[in-house]
C-alpha cells in the first residue's frame, strides 16, 4: 500500500512475484499507471476473475489477468530490452537481503545448490528506480536489512528504497536514511532489528496508509 | 505448402532426435508450452539431452518440460519451481548429477536472440557485481561496467505457436509468445506445435510474428495450447 503512493503518475512499472504483485490493488486506476509481465505483456490488468480466465495470459507469476486499453505483447526480448534499455521507471522486488550499500539478494539461500533468479537480475541492473518491498526480519527474527549481504547476489548497488512491513528506507550513497517508521515503532525499536546503521531522516515520520 | 513442412502427429516429428541433442524449448510458467512434442520426446527417450528453456518445472502435474531423466545439462533462469518443489529436475541439480548454468532471464533471452540472428557475443549491464560474472569478460563502456556474454544455439527447438500457414509463418496467443519466437531462429530444425494451419496467404504478412523461413516442421494439435 505505502509502495503504491510512491509510484508516480504514468509510469512504467513491473512488479515482482508474490508480494510485490499485491502493489498493483494499491494503485488508483486514474494514475495511468502501465505494468509490465517480464514474460511479454505491457499493459497488465486486474487478475481474472475465476471461471472467465483468458486463454494463455498470465502474469509473470503464471496467475490469469485480464488487459487493459493500449496493452501490447512482446516476445521475451523485446520484454527485456524494455527492462535492460531504462524504460521501466520504477520495479518493485521481493528481497531476501538488502546491505547498507542498496546489494539486494533475493534469489538463492547460502546452502541451496539451485535457486531461481527469473528477470530479477536484469531488472536490478535496468530499472531507473528498484524498490524492495519485504518483512523487516525472517520468520526466526533475524534482521534482513544488513551491512552486507551474505546470500549470493541479485543486483550490486541496485536498490533506491526499502518498504518493510516496520520502515520505509532510502538508499544513499554513504548508506541508509530512515524516513518513517510504521505506527507505534519508534526508530530505536527499528535499529534493533536492523544491522546496518539506520541514519535518522530529520523530516522522520509515521507512515500514513 | 514449404517442402516437407507438414508432419502427421508429434512422434513423427520428434522421431529423428537423437541422444545427446541440445534442445530448446518455449513455455513461460506453464504457457506457451509445446506439450505434444515434449511428451512425444519424452516417449521417443532421446537421452543425454541438453534443455535450454526459462524454466523446468511442472505445471498443475502436465508434463511441461521433457523428462529429468533424460537431461545431462540445464541451461534456464528459473530452476526451482514453487509449483513443483522437489521434483527431479531439482533432485538433479541438488546430487549434481544434472549440471545446471543458472542464466538471468534478460540475458537467455538475448543470448537466444543472439544465436539465431549471428551475433556471437555481447556486453550487458546485467550481473555485474554478482556471481552472474564469475569467469566472463566484464569491461567498461560509456562508463559502466558490462558483462560479455556467448549466444546460445540449439539442433533442435520446440515450439508452441497459435496458427501457421503452409510457409510455415507462425502467430501466437497472448503471453504464450514468450521465448518460442527467438527459439526458432536459433535452432538447426525448428519445430512448431500449432493449433492450426491456414493457407499461405491467409495471415497478413503485416501481423506474422515468426517468419517461416526459420521453421522446418509443423504439426497441428488441436486444443492443446494453454
Amino acid at each position: 500500500m505505502r509502495v503504491a503512493a510512491e509510484i508516480p503518475a504514468g509510469a512504467f512499472v513491473n512488479l515482482g512475484i508474490g508480494m510485490p504483485t499485491l502493489v498493483a490493488d494499491y494503485v488508483p486506476p486514474g494514475k495511468g499507471i502501465m505494468i509490465h509481465s517480464e514474460n511479454g505483456l505491457l499493459g497488465t490488468g486486474p487478475f481474472a476473475e475465476p471461471g472467465h480466465e483468458i486463454p494463455e495470459l498470465v502474469n509473470a507469476g503464471g496467475q490469469a489477468v485480464t488487459l487493459v486499453p493500449g496493452a501490447v505483447f512482446m516476445d521475451s526480448a523485446q520484454s527485456f530490452s524494455i527492462v535492460r534499455g531504462g524504460y521501466i521507471d520504477v520495479a518493485v522486488l521481493g528481497g531476501l537481503q538488502v546491505s547498507e550499500r542498496g546489494d539486494l539478494a533475493n534469489w538463492r539461500q547460502a546452502n541451496r545448490r539451485a535457486g531461481s533468479i527469473g528477470g530479477a537480475a536484469d531488472i536490478a541492473a535496468g530499472a531507473k528506480r528498484l524498490f524492495v518491498a519485504m518483512e523487516h526480519t525472517t520468520r526466526d527474527g533475524q534482521p534482513k536489512i544488513l551491512r552486507e549481504c551474505t546470500y549470493p547476489l541479485t543486483g550490486a548497488r541496485a536498490v533506491d528504497m526499502i518498504f518493510t512491513d516496520l520502515a520505509v528506507i532510502r538508499v544513499e550513497d554513504d548508506g541508509l536514511v530512515l524516513l518513517e517508521t510504521a505506527p507505534d515503532w519508534s526508530p530505536e525499536e527499528i535499529q534493533q532489528l536492523t544491522e546496518a546503521r539506520l541514519r535518522v531522516s530529520p523530516d522522520i515520520h509515521e507512515m500514513s496508509l | 505448402m514449404k517442402r516437407g513442412l507438414l508432419f502427421p502427429d508429434a512422434a513423427s516429428a520428434v522421431a529423428d532426435i537423437p541422444d545427446g541433442s541440445r534442445i530448446m524449448f518455449g513455455g513461460f510458467a506453464g504457457v506457451g508450452v509445446p506439450l505434444a512434442l515434449i511428451a512425444a520426446l519424452n516417449e521417443h527417450g532421446a537421452k543425454r539431452l541438453t534443455v535450454i528453456a526459462n524454466g523446468t518445472g511442472e505445471r498443475q502435474g502436465r508434463p511441461s518440460t521433457i523428462e529429468a531423466r533424460l537431461v545431462t545439462r540445464a541451461i534456464v533462469s528459473f530452476p526451482v519451481s514453487p509449483w513443483s518443489p522437489g521434483d527431479a529436475f531439482q533432485k538433479g541439480y541438488e546430487e549434481g548429477t544434472i549440471d545446471l548454468e543458472i542464466v538471468p532471464q534478460g540475458t537467455l533471452a538475448e543470448r537466444i536472440r543472439a544465436g539465431g540472428a549471428g551475433i556471437p557475443a555481447f556486453y550487458t549491464p546485467t550481473g555485474v557485481g554478482t556471481s552472474f560474472a564469475d569467469g566472463k569478460e566484464v569491461r567498461e563502456i560509456e562508463g559502466k561496467l558490462h558483462v560479455l556474454e556467448q549466444a546460445l544455439k540449439a539442433d533442435y527447438t520446440l515450439v508452441r505457436a497459435f496458427r501457421a500457414d503452409t510457409m510455415g509463418n507462425l502467430v501466437y496467443r497472448n503471453t504464450g509468445r514468450n521465448f518460442n519466437p527467438l527459439m526458432a531462429a536459433a535452432a538447426r530444425v525448428t519445430i512448431a506445435e500449432v493449433d492450426e494451419i491456414v493457407e499461405a496467404g491467409e495471415l497478413d504478412p503485416e501481423l506474422i510474428v515468426t517468419p517461416g523461413i526459420y521453421v522446418n516442421r509443423v504439426v497441428v494439435v488441436a486444443g492443446s495450447s494453454g
